[in-house]
């Protein structure tokens, strides 16, 4: 090492009984106001989004997989399943499931970067900081919904391109975007309550598995209708059914019926039971 | 509220139980404004829980601490705006780069962006760190997380630092820089609270030194105060044969303790010259021919070995830690 010793500091502040103070003088001792959070939060949520960008899981997950699904459903299963659903085109039916289920996907990312986060020492240095150590949790949840909303910005693009004619006005459209992050937040919820769960990141990723499964088992792929009683009788009182129809019904024209408010009650439902167990778990977690 | 006689470190009491285990058993530690105490012990003593606890990171069952005056159990924001610490473990982003790790903080410390760039090229610089500022810190070596680490507890220059065992792991030439850095910023008059398992860290570096062990501290004092306490001086006799060995041991008596890989060395305290000479003259007298005569004064092993009454056991290597594990130390 070279210049070791060079340590800037400004002398030693306390004398004759003052308080020791910070050197560097403008460094402000107290911040919990609501400003100083929300500064923090956007210094977080860049370092989130820095993962996302450099972790090659995260930019696979969303960037390529909503697109190669994409294709996959159209052009593979598509000519066959289409013959089961006489009304329009499979593009214009999948559409919606395609956009959850890599949504599901990517916000099940975010329970790794929450183990990781809580089982190396990063969590400490956070902790060290003046600030308030939820922030840390909340751009993982923020960068979550940026990176899935840009993938469904990508594959409504990709669709469009292939064929997927929508009819629903820009009020639709604002509906259709709200239920979709709705959701992207219940995804990502669950997914911080399962990485504060799991003890290795490992763990995390096979948490979030199951979550997988659900796009397949509702209305996302094939109407529940084709399905067996007992999976169907899942598929319609499972959450991506209504949601899906929701959204399906905002962007086609679909009836909608029950779905809407079921689509709102099922993600605000979650999330008000899942966010304070998080924050119970997280805080017992960073406690020790 | 001013504090008329402000330690810039000061614990009293502290207790910590683990799952009904007792950790800390009343710790007591103070450290004067702009001094060095080196926290020494072995793995499991409960010197990363003491930090841990000073550092606010985790909570205590008794007793009082205060750093800087605020109060660590009431005023948490105000400990954390007068304190950096260095774990053991890096803390920092593996996925980001050494700058982007600096620069985050900085932010996070509510320095303005440009003043966080500024400070991350000062401390990259500081820390020989500019080759490596704008890679990944999960491609970076043990020493450099150390540095890099203990750089990120710089940043807002906190007039109190908490190093814990921040050279564990390293090689010699790693922990050689790291006391450098650590010099540096006692010169600059920071107050440090170091913890260590090497006796020669904290003889080095340290103004004082608390022994800890089995969540109590055993002694407290300079080096040179708990060097006395094993006697001011060791004298080491060696010899040709296990007969001279039992031959001088019935001359000198009790004090002497047998030594050396062989047997065939004593080693005894001794107050003064005139001790020596006395010893001296009474093998002569026997007679028990002496090999050899050396004069030592006592190392803090000695001190330490004294005080926690485990097996004398010299570390001629102190570049790995010892392996007389109590167990892990504190989560």
């Amino acid at each position: 090492m070279t210049t070791t010793t060079n340590v800037q500091h400004r002398g030693v502040a306390a004398g004759g009984g003052n308080r020791l103070g910070p050197h560097g003088g403008e460094r402000p001792t107290r911040r919990s106001g609501f400003v100083w959070n929300l500064a923090d939060a956007w210094v977080l949520i860049g370092r989130s989004m820095r993962h996302t960008v450099r972790n090659g899981d995260a930019l696979f997950m969303g960037v390529f997989l909503p697109v190669m699904l994409l294709l996959l459903f159209v052009y593979v299963f598509g000519g066959a399943l289409e013959e089961g659903i006489a009304q329009f085109d499979y593009v214009n039916y999948v559409v919606p499931g395609v956009i959850l289920l890599t949504a599901g996907f990517s916000a099940a990312t975010t329970a790794v970067s929450v183990t990781t986060d809580m089982t190396t020492g990063v969590m400490d240095r956070f902790r060290s900081l003046p600030i308030t150590n939820w922030i840390v949790v909340f751009g993982h949840v923020v960068a979550s919904l940026v990176r899935n909303l840009f993938s469904t910005a990508l594959v409504v693009g990709v669709a469009l391109i292939i064929g997927f004619r929508p009819t629903g006005n820009v009020l639709d459209w604002v509906a259709a975007v709200g239920v979709i992050s709705l959701f992207i937040l219940m995804m990502t919820w669950l997914s911080v309550m399962f990485g504060l769960i799991a003890k290795t990141p490992d763990a995390a990723s096979g948490f979030t598995f199951f979550i997988l499964f659900l796009p397949y088992m509702s209305s996302a792929f094939v109407p529940v209708e084709t399905m067996p009683a007992v999976l169907r009788g899942f598929a319609e009182h499972q959450p991506i059914t209504p949601i899906i129809e929701t959204v399906r019904g905002l962007l086609m024209g679909t009836p909608i019926g029950d779905s809407g408010w079921l689509a709102v009650a099922w993600s605000v439902g979650v999330l008000i039971i899942v966010a304070p167990i998080s924050a119970r778990l997280f805080r017992s977690r960073t406690a020790s | 509220m001013t504090n008329s006689h402000t330690s810039a470190i000061r614990a009293s009491g502290l207790k910590k139980t683990f799952k009904g285990v007792t950790v800390l058993d009343g710790v007591d530690l103070a450290v004067e404004e702009g001094t060095m105490l080196a926290l020494l012990g072995p793995n499991g003593a409960g010197k990363t829980t003491t930090v841990r606890i000073l550092s606010t990171l985790l909570p205590f069952d008794g007793g009082e601490a205060t750093i800087a005056g605020y109060d660590v159990r009431r005023e948490p924001d105000d400990v954390r705006g007068v304190m950096g610490i260095t774990g053991q473990y890096a803390s920092v982003d593996e996925i980001l780069t050494g700058r982007e790790n600096l620069v985050m903080i900085g932010r996070l410390y509510r320095q303005g962006k440009a003043a966080a760039r500024r400070r991350a090229d000062e401390l990259l610089a500081q820390f020989d760190l500019v080759d490596a500022a704008d890679r990944a810190v999960r491609t970076y070596s043990g020493g450099m997380r150390r540095r890099l680490d203990l750089a990120a507890s710089l940043i807002a220059d906190p007039p109190i630092i908490f190093l814990d065992e921040p050279t564990t792991g390293l090689d010699p030439r790693s922990r050689q820089a790291m006391w450098e850095v650590i010099r540096g910023l006692l010169d600059s008059g920071t107050t440090i609270l170091l913890t260590t398992q090497y006796l020669e860290e904290a003889d080095q570096l340290a103004d004082r030194v608390a022994v800890i062990d089995d969540g109590r501290i055993i002694a407290e004092g300079t080096a040179a105060e708990l060097k006395q306490r094993v006697g001011t001086e060791r004298l080491e006799l060696l010899f040709s044969s296990a007969d001279d060995v039992h031959a001088a041991m019935r001359v000198v008596g009790d004090n002497a303790i047998q030594v050396g890989d062989d047997g065939l060395g004593i080693s005894m305290t001794v107050d003064s010259a005139e001790d020596v000479r006395h010893t001296l003259n009474a093998l002569a007298g026997v007679p028990v021919p002496v090999v050899d005569v050396g004069l030592s004064r006592p190392s803090l092993d000695d001190v330490f070995f004294t005080l926690t009454g485990s097996p004398v056991e010299i570390q001629n290597d102190d570049t790995k830690p010892s392996d007389t594990s109590m167990g892990a130390d504190a989560p």
